[in-house]
């Protein structure tokens, strides 16, 4: 812990200059010390950061198979480019004639993403996914509201990400939740039940969370169109469609694009990412403000669009991820953009082949870039997902998307991505066996597991009953929060 | 291809071990004429060299400090940052890891949120603080949609004027959609602060919360407790909403105030400009909103052989459990931006943070008196502040194109946002603004 390191006094801060608070800010404005406050050299720093990095598993040390997140290689390039002055030190409030390369840039971009996705005008202002979510239902409440009525529910499928009802709700929509068939698909006919004119929207995720193409997506789009909603697509799969199927195509209204999944921007252990909002003509008089436009002379800035919903992140979202995301893409073109889902689907293919009769499959149908698998062959051993997941760990790779999506009991959602070898898949493929013959021959191993890792397995029950979530100087009289302190 | 390392015999072996002859096979269910227009028309890829020539063909059309004498702060500032914090942030252990659902093997990650939330409840004297949301106006506007949570039967947002227009953009659009809410604006006074007989109109027994910056704008440094007192006079909460975070490293902590949530920009600390983004949201508030809280949350525990470790927790808050009753729809936050953070705070530290903060209020304030002194121009508001300002300046458009030829942006014009306020330039000066850019400044602004 950084607070447990250093000595009274120290600091790796050298500034020649020395200079007081000016005496007109009245004293009672000012704060005294920073209690607990690190006070450390620059070398114990970098020791300190440095090793908790190798506590860290990571995409650049090995193969990553979650499902939905689409953790693929983050290309060195991007962060290079990312990271030039040009771009790393504007000013978002420098005049639009200061910044006219990143106003082409993500002009370009918008542009690049509606092609990929087949629509029509593209806001790149959202943070993430989720907020690309909510901003495309704002814009979705924002049309229905102009037509005369915003409706009151939004309807989604139960192997939806959490976001999207979350996102729902953040719009002031009630969520109505549809059941997936037995071939994991959407039933046209239950939709059809359930699609009044009470609902603005189906948010759709396809493939879905089962690595399902739904092949029934028009007549779907078809039959909420015919209500006068509108088609939500969530694109966190959008690595399984490039050149193989657009969004635009299929009858989707908005969509939204994680650049932190299909256009490799590095997920940073949680973030940044970029959820850029995707839409048809009729819609994109309602995209968030400000919107980059082109004129004669260069590119200017719009911040007068009446039926915009407004803004939802301060000045231009983020920006650096754009700049990756639009390196990623001039980098591949148009025939590598197309090579990464068609080798997506080859790799999640390939596992799922490779796996298949050691461990149950959730779905027979054919999987797009990821595959589901359940523990259901290794429960009458007492061995659950989770043991699994933790078993894996020792073997070197990081689990799965475990118990998720909420469908499959014991889910075990695997997505390789395109950038993976042969070799690796292979490797995780003979882990997985073996942790199958351990479930049988020796349960308790599997259980137990991990053993090899920084840490074993954490009590996250303690975590939540009591939660502790910051340091505190310790106390001297054997305070009882110590005991675990090693 | 590049990034995808398949041989041709990799495909083919791979092909003929899943029975196909195509990877095409596999899609032959997606409808015919979706597949016929799936064709991208985009161009051809390129080298790693052009795409670097064609990249920094594009950086070199904007223009970047160094070049250019910069004054702009208004929610993103121009700052020092120690290479440490490059150095930890580029490895890949950090940067190419998922969210940390994986405790065992996330340890870094997760201890590193653990510092993060110590270092934000260190800064803003509050009780607890989260791993972070997406930038400043999001932050503020998840905060208030907490109080509403923590508040109901009420329906009152109180916003002042003086808080950034962007954050109150943006916390209009969050609110827009919900019902039951109502959002008024109170002005400000000739100090620059919050009018407090406008906030005291303005707030009633049916108030949730009063949004204040905290320093404002403006920069101004509100004094916050007169605005603390009739919060708790009608049972609302106070947010403060922070734009600078490093002023937090000088100024009186929210928690000192009496503030309930304490919430803003963390940019300052350790993050490029980038053009406003990649940044993050900076959330605080008292401990016992903790279930209450948006957005993800790392707690210390012990392993099964009882040793220290760090799991995310309390998250059947979260939209991953709770769906459509979550507390927020958050998943993806900016964790790298708040580790840069972290380890900027680390390396400036106790008093390397006060002596960073202390000098851009000190050369501030020496711009600010040398531009009235020397150049004839007048404060707008008189109230303290920590490294921005608010001019006077006749002919405001016209000076400011003829700085412009002199490669100087002397700070941002006020009147698009408050059309009341008309020749009236924010300006901002920190410790990277040198000495013959502020002459340079000075020299331009006066009047020959």
């Amino acid at each position: 812990m950084i607070f447990e390191r250093g000595s009274p006094g120290r600091t790796s801060f050298f500034w020649p200059e020395r200079r007081e608070a000016p005496a007109e800010i009245p004293s009672r404005l000012l704060r005294r010390e920073i209690p607990g406050f690190p006070e450390v050299g620059e070398l114990e720093v970098m020791r300190h950061y440095t090793t908790l990095s190798q506590r860290n598993y990571a995409i650049e040390r090995q193969f990553y198979p979650l499902g939905s997140c689409t953790m693929k290689y983050n290309p060195r390039l991007n962060e290079a480019v990312a990271r030039l002055p040009g771009f790393a030190q504007l000013h978002p409030l420098a005049p639009a004639e200061l910044i006219q390369g990143a106003l082409e840039l993500m002009h370009e971009l918008e542009s690049m993403l509606a092609e990929i996705s087949g629509m029509d005008a593209v806001t790149l202002q959202p943070a993430a996914g989720a907020q690309g979510e909510l901003t495309g239902l704002m814009i979705i409440r924002a049309y229905l509201s102009q037509k005369g009525n915003p409706r009151k529910k939004v309807i989604v499928p139960d192997t939806a990400h959490g976001t999207n009802p979350a996102s729902s709700t953040l719009c002031g929509y009630d969520v109505l939740q549809i059941g997936s068939n037995e071939r994991g698909m959407i039933e046209p006919g239950e939709l059809e039940r359930l699609m009044t004119e009470e609902a603005a929207a189906l948010m759709i995720t396809n493939p879905n969370t089962l690595g399902i193409f739904d092949e029934n997506i028009q007549k779907i789009a078809t039959v909420v169109h015919a209500k006068g909603g509108l088609v939500y697509l969530d694109g966190a799969n959008m690595n399984a469609l490039m050149g193989i199927a657009k969004p635009g195509d299929m009858g989707v209204d908005v969509l939204h694009i994680n650049l932190h999944k299909t256009f490799s921007t590095p997920h940073g252990g949680g973030g940044p990412g970029a959820g850029p909002v995707a839409v048809k003509e009729t819609l994109a008089e309602f995209l968030p403000v400000p919107r980059v436009v082109k004129t004669e002379t260069g590119f200017s800035l719009d911040e007068d669009l009446p039926l915009s919903v407004g803004r939802v992140r301060s000045f231009f979202g983020n920006f650096g991820i754009l700049v990756r995301a639009y390196a990623y893409i001039i980098s591949l073109g148009a025939d590598g953009l197309e090579d990464v889902s068609r080798t997506a689907l080859l790799n999640a293919n390939y596992l799922r082949k490779r796996l298949e009769g050691h461990f149950h499959l959730a779905y027979s149908e054919p999987c797009m870039h990821e595959c589901v698998f359940t523990d259901r062959l290794q429960q009458k051993y007492g061995v659950h997902t989770l043991d699994i997941a933790k078993r894996l760990l020792d073997y070197g790779f990081h689990p799965p998307t475990v118990y998720f999506p909420l469908v499959v009991a014991g889910a075990l959602m695997i997505e390789p991505t395109e950038t993976e070898t042969r070799e690796t898949l292979d490797a995780f493929a003979e882990a997985m066996i073996a942790i199958a013959r351990e479930a049988k021959e020796n349960p308790e191993l599997v259980k137990n597991a991990p053993y090899t890792t920084p840490v074993r397995r954490l009590d996250e029950a303690r975590a939540a009953r009591r939660p502790v979530l910051r340091w505190e100087e310790p106390r001297r009289d054997g305070d009882e929060r110590q005991e675990g302190k090693a | 291809m590049r990034y995808t390392p398949h041989t041709e015999a990799d495909r083919r072996q791979m092909l003929d071990a899943i029975g196909l002859s195509a990877i095409e096979e596999v899609f032959a269910h997606v409808p015919e004429e979706l597949r016929a227009r799936a064709r991208i028309r985009l161009a051809e890829g390129l080298s790693e060299v052009q795409v670097k020539k064609r990249l920094s063909a594009l950086a070199a059309r904007n223009a970047t400090p160094g070049e250019w004498s910069f004054f702009l702060g208004a929610g993103i500032y121009h700052h020092f940052i120690p290479s440490t914090v490059d150095a930890i942030i580029s490895r890949g252990e950090f940067a190419t890891s998922y969210t940390p659902y994986q405790p065992e093997v996330s340890q870094g990650t997760l201890q590193a949120i653990y510092e993060f939330q110590t270092l934000w409840c260190q800064l803003t004297g509050m009780e607890v603080a989260n791993a972070g949301l997406y930038d400043g106006a999001s932050a503020a506007a998840e905060a208030v949609l907490m109080a509403r949570r923590v508040q109901q039967g009420r329906r009152r947002i109180v916003l002042s004027r003086a808080l950034h227009p962007q954050y109150r953009s943006v916390i209009s659009t969050y609110l827009k959609n919900l019902p039951g809410v109502e959002l008024i604006e109170a002005g400000f006074d000739e100090t620059g602060a919050s009018d407090a007989e406008a906030l005291a109109r303005a707030v009633d027994d049916r108030t949730i919360c009063v949004v204040v910056g905290y320093p404002n704008f403006f920069g101004v440094i509100e004094d916050l407790a007169p605005v603390q007192e009739l919060c708790s006079r009608h049972g609302s909460l106070l947010i403060a909403v922070t734009t600078e975070a490093l002023s937090l490293g000088l100024l009186k902590p929210p928690g000192e105030w009496g503030a309930d949530i304490a919430a803003g920009e963390g940019q300052s600390l350790g993050v490029p400009m980038s053009l406003g983004g990649p940044g993050y949201g900076f959330f605080a508030c008292r401990k016992k909103f903790l279930r209450s809280m948006p957005g993800r949350v790392v707690g210390e525990t012990v392993d099964s052989e009882g040793r220290r470790g760090f799991v995310l927790t309390l998250s059947t808050r979260e939209q991953h459990i709770r769906r459509e009753k979550a507390t927020s729809n958050i998943c993806t936050n900016q964790n790298l931006c708040g580790l840069a953070s972290t380890v900027f705070m680390a390396t400036l530290g106790k008093s390397g943070l006060r002596r960073l903060a202390e000098i851009n209020a000190a050369v501030a304030h020496e711009t600010c008196a040398r531009l009235v002194r020397e150049a004839g121009l007048t404060r707008l508001f008189a109230g303290p502040f920590f490294n921005e300002f608010v001019l006077r300046v006749d002919d405001l458009e016209q000076r400011l194109s003829r700085l412009r030829a002199d490669k100087i942006i002397a700070g941002l014009p006020l009147a698009r946002w408050y059309p009341e306020l008309r020749d009236s330039l924010l300006v901002c000066v920190t410790e990277m603004n040198e000495r013959e850019e502020i002459e340079q400044l000075v020299k331009s602004l006066t009047r020959r």
